[in-house]
């Protein structure tokens, strides 16, 4: 027999006389917590990320300051002005890790939880531009902003890879002791749209 | 109501002055109990020891000495654990369909005391009088398993004279655990003696607990070290008086 | 390069002599105080945990009902998805298949995502001996993999080490497999962190094969879940060529609505945050972005035992948080190799019993190396009843006895003590016994318990484990029952229970 139908087999007999049909009790929904974006400013700032709001029409502007020269690629579908930035073009892991910073737009933002998921659509491009540079300025839209984690899963694409990101990468690993900034970003900065 | 007294195999043969005092609460409030000769024990040393089919017919006994009543009332958390939470198991376990339902019958009729007096009874106040520093540790077994809450402590803020001290990190075990005590003896102590300091921590005369089980292990700390901490069950305050 | 939890003693050696560490026992007390502390926190942020739990506990437990089912699904949107699927009865098939797809691919190095199942089976020591060179990742793991020595937690494998322990370790042992540590580093966990950084940056940049696990694998959709702090689960799971990640039946879901549940309940469980900073998921293969052969290699290992226990199969709903570990009173004193498996602590205690069976003695003391207290229980996500499965194994451990020819001298005692305890009369002629007992030990014992109870002091024999820190009461002259004979129940004479 091939492992596969001897461990399929195994199961079944395990559960031989077992009713497979199961309830599950509904997970509860959080409360309303009344003005979304205000909650997800509070909470990605929790994780000594750094928020700045800005008005449509000042984005291109507000991100150049953000960014303040350093050396950014950006997604082939980032619909936004940046002089100086260089548009992905399928670079080499060494080639990215020469970027210093890397601006992409978001799929959707949690309040409850201060996460942003990108859905890596082209406007957020591939995984890896947005993993190697140190810097990651997210753009979000704050009609993209959502309640709770239920809400981004009804939302999003399982069939597309999928980045949830809350705050800078991190560690606890010594001491129990919180550090900001291992093999991730260390530098989240989250550019929120109104 | 019939209500009976279990008194529990470690009371019955070592601590018996807990029980006399619940006897005497008990009769204070106007309860008369009953203390029916044929009860041993929960038979939770076997069950948790592993020795289900040993447990068999010690819990064939708690059930024959203690149908035929409302309420069965026992100054042990622990005890009254095992009578609620593992005698179906043993009774499965036997495979007489006969032992199952009578559990099914006894087991629910099974009362911590601080249960028994304010859910039962409906009181906290129980007319006691107890002029003393005293800490409180809620033993796992009554604050995890039976769920009893803060029941001991409305029962405690209530004894005149009384001076209720919090135990730094109360919720944590004693280390007793039944034969872990001596299976995992060095570990055990090692939580008892945590125990003890946070007891000595507080300044009290006297630690105060629901189990007599866990009091002897931190009280044969506290004793080995000398503290001058007494030990005293929660129905030995609740039965004091002026 | 690393240790062994073969040849392990059973828990109470192991445990006696983690207890008299003191270094080991200050660490962990931090430690995990910190974390439990962080959890409670945001736990208590959350009105609806309860209810959280019992739909955590729901979507695990009607996976496992159904699991063949819920596994050819799994199969087939794998397959579908792009990736290829392989099937593993045991440690050793699963690391032949991570070897054989390596060397494919030319490869004789693997970059490795902090993974429970490749640890459970050995891996890393798999590959050394195939000579393919297995780096860790993740800080706490690379600290273990450099110090040769053995991961104690769940969550954080190196919780036993302190920040001067650890940088003497990247002090001494980066150099010799990559980048060393630079000169000066001093003992922060920031600067510790960054010299991690550096080391493995040149790993993850040149790594043509990755090896993970996955927390979650979602039936429906074929998709499978990483959930980590560090950054370093992305890199692997994004820059290399080829990902082999080996999951256990277990992790399955049966549908991606059913992460809500679990994505709420992990990361606060877990690291005491409301997310974990980065969860990766990712279905099959995405032309153009990230690893173009998807290996996915579905591992048994002892499951399928555990799940034919009708008490045990609860502990397959484990999202290895390791919340039960950090309020365990027994972990936070002795740590995590006493229990000499990668599965330390409450879950390890029942998780080894049920994947391995009770038949060699290590495994068969570690349900005993619990006092029952339940608080696990209370802050298992998935409400494993930890007690309930530890009861369960420990009469696991007496069955497996049952046919010995010599009974231990515990049996022994237990037959005899069911025998005394199935009659009061029994129980009563014991009683006079230990009555006379007792007055005969009171009048030796220097000490008397507070209480004005005589006490005995260090006795020989069995009562040694006892009395070596703990006085013992002698027992009382008369019992309970004999009073409440004498006296009918205290109402003659005014004695004791009369009024007072
Ligand atoms: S048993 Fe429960 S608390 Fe322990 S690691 Fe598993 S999920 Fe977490």
């Amino acid at each position: 027999m091939s492992a596969r139908d001897e461990i399929l087999a195994k199961v079944r007999s395990a559960l031989d006389g077992v009713e497979p049909a199961y309830a599950v009790p509904p997970a509860p929904r959080v409360p309303d917590r009344g003005d979304l974006a205000a909650l997800f400013v509070e909470r990605v700032e929790d994780y000594r990320a750094v928020v700045t709001r800005c008005a449509a029409p000042d984005l291109a502007g507000v991100v150049a300051q953000v960014l303040d020269g350093a050396r950014a690629v950006v997604p082939p579908g980032l619909d936004l002005d940046l002089p100086g930035a260089v548009t992905d073009d399928g670079f080499t892991a060494y080639e990215l890790d020469r970027f210093d910073a890397v601006v992409t737009r978001a799929r959707v933002g949690i309040a409850e939880t201060g996460t942003i998921v990108l859905d890596h659509a082209p406007d957020q491009g591939r995984r890896a531009i947005s993993l190697v540079p140190d810097l990651h300025v997210c753009i979000v839209d704050a009609g993209q902003v959502v309640a709770d984690v239920p809400d981004a899963i009804a939302l999003l694409d399982p069939a597309r890879p999928l980045t949830w990101i809350s705050g800078p990468s991190a560690t606890s690993d010594i001491e129990l002791d919180r550090v900001e900034g291992v093999h991730g970003p260390r530098t989240l900065h989250v550019v929120l749209v109104s | 109501m019939r209500v009976a007294l279990q008194i529990t195999c470690v009371n019955d043969a070592m601590f018996p002055d807990t029980g006399k005092a619940v006897v005497r609460l008990l009769r204070r409030l106007g309860v008369e109990v009953d203390f029916p000769a044929a009860q041993t024990c929960c038979s939770q040393p076997m069950v948790n020891t592993g020795y289900l089919d040993e447990a068999v017919p010690v819990v064939r006994a708690y059930v024959d000495a203690f149908s035929g009543y409302d309420a069965v009332v026992t100054p042990s958390g622990s005890c009254a654990g095992s009578v609620r939470h593992q005698h179906a198991l043993v009774a499965r376990r036997s495979g007489d369909p006969g032992l199952v339902a009578a559990v099914a019958d006894t087991s629910p009729r099974a009362y911590e005391l601080s249960e028994f007096l304010v859910d039962v009874l409906g009181v906290v106040d129980v007319g006691a009088y107890f002029p003393h520093r005293v800490t409180y540790h809620p033993t796992c077994h009554s604050l995890r398993m039976l769920g009893v809450g803060d029941r001991p402590q409305q029962l405690l803020e209530n004894v005149r004279g009384i001076e209720l001290v919090d135990l730094p990190h109360a919720t944590e075990c004693c280390g007793f655990g039944g034969t872990f005590a001596l299976k995992n003896a060095d570990t055990s102590v090692a939580m008892g003696a945590d125990k003890a300091r946070h007891v000595r921590d507080t300044g009290a005369e006297v630690l105060v607990a629901g189990d007599n089980s866990c009091l002897m292990h931190i009280g044969g700390m506290l004793s080995r070290q000398r503290a001058g901490v007494r030990v005293m069950h929660l129905a030995e305050i609740l039965a004091a008086t002026a | 390069m690393s240790g062994t939890f073969v040849g392990m003693p059973a828990f109470p050696t192991a445990a006696r002599e983690a207890l008299g560490d003191t270094q080991l026992r200050r660490n962990l007390a931090h430690a995990t105080r910190t974390i439990r502390d962080k959890r409670a926190k945001v736990v208590a942020e959350v009105e609806e945990w309860e209810e959280l739990r019992l739909a955590g506990a729901g979507v695990k437990e009607a996976a496992l009902r159904d699991l063949a089912t819920h596994l050819e699904t799994l199969e087939d949107s794998l397959t579908r998805a792009g990736a290829t699927v392989h099937w593993a009865r045991d440690a050793e098939e699963a690391c032949a298949i991570v070897a054989s797809v390596t060397k494919a691919q030319g490869a004789d190095e693997v970059v490795k995502v902090k993974s429970m199942a490749t640890q459970e089976i050995g891996l890393n020591e798999a590959l050394e001996a195939d000579g393919i060179a297995a780096w860790e990742t993740d800080l706490a793991e690379l600290i273990v993999q450099l110090g040769e020595d053995l991961p104690s937690h769940i969550l954080v494998p190196a919780i036993h080490r302190n920040r001067a322990e650890i940088r003497e370790i990247f002090r001494r042992r980066m150099g010799a497999v990559g980048r060393p540590a630079p000169d000066g580093l001093s003992d922060e966990p920031a600067a510790l962190a960054g010299a991690a950084r550096e080391h493995l940056r040149e790993k993850f940049l040149r790594a043509k094969v990755a090896v993970s696990g996955a927390n979650f694998a979602v039936a429906d959709t074929g998709t499978l879940v990483v959930v980590e702090s560090e950054g370093n689960g992305r890199m692997c799971l994004t820059l290399p060529e080829v990902l082999i990640s080996v999951v256990g039946i277990e992790k399955v879901v049966a549908t991606w609505a059913d992460l809500d549940p679990m994505l709420r309940l992990l990361p606060r469980s877990s690291t005491g945050e409301r997310m974990n900073p980065y969860t990766s998921t990712w279905s099959g293969v995405t032309p153009g972005d990230g690893p173009q052969e998807v290996h996915v290699v579905l591992l048994d290992n002892g499951r399928t035992r555990a799940l034919a226990d009708d008490v045990g199969r609860q502990a397959l709903r484990c999202i290895r948080c390791s919340a039960c570990l950090n309020v365990c009173p027994v972990y936070e004193r002795v740590g995590g190799h006493a229990y000499g498996s990668v599965y330390p602590g409450p879950i390890g205690a029942i998780l080894n019993p049920l994947l391995n069976g009770v038949t060699d003695p290590q495994t068969a003391s570690l349900p005993y190396a619990s006092t029952l207290c339940g608080a696990c229980f209370e802050v298992c996500p998935v409400r494993i009843d930890i007690p309930s499965v530890l009861v369960d194994q420990r009469a696991a451990v007496v069955d497996s006895h049952r046919d010995d020819r010599i009974p231990k001298p515990e049996a022994v005692a237990m037959k005899g003590a069911a025998w005394t305890f199935s009659s009061a009369r029994r129980l009563a002629r014991a009683e006079q016994a230990s009555g006379l007992a007792g007055r005969v030990l009171g009048r030796f014992s220097r000490t008397t318990l507070p209480g004005g109870q005589a006490a005995a002091g260090r006795l020989p024999g069995p009562a040694a484990g006892w009395t070596s820190a703990r006085d013992l009461p002698a027992p009382p002259a008369e019992s309970f029952r004999a009073w409440w004979l004498r006296t009918n129940g205290g109402t003659d004479g005014g004695q004791d229970g009369g009024g007072s």
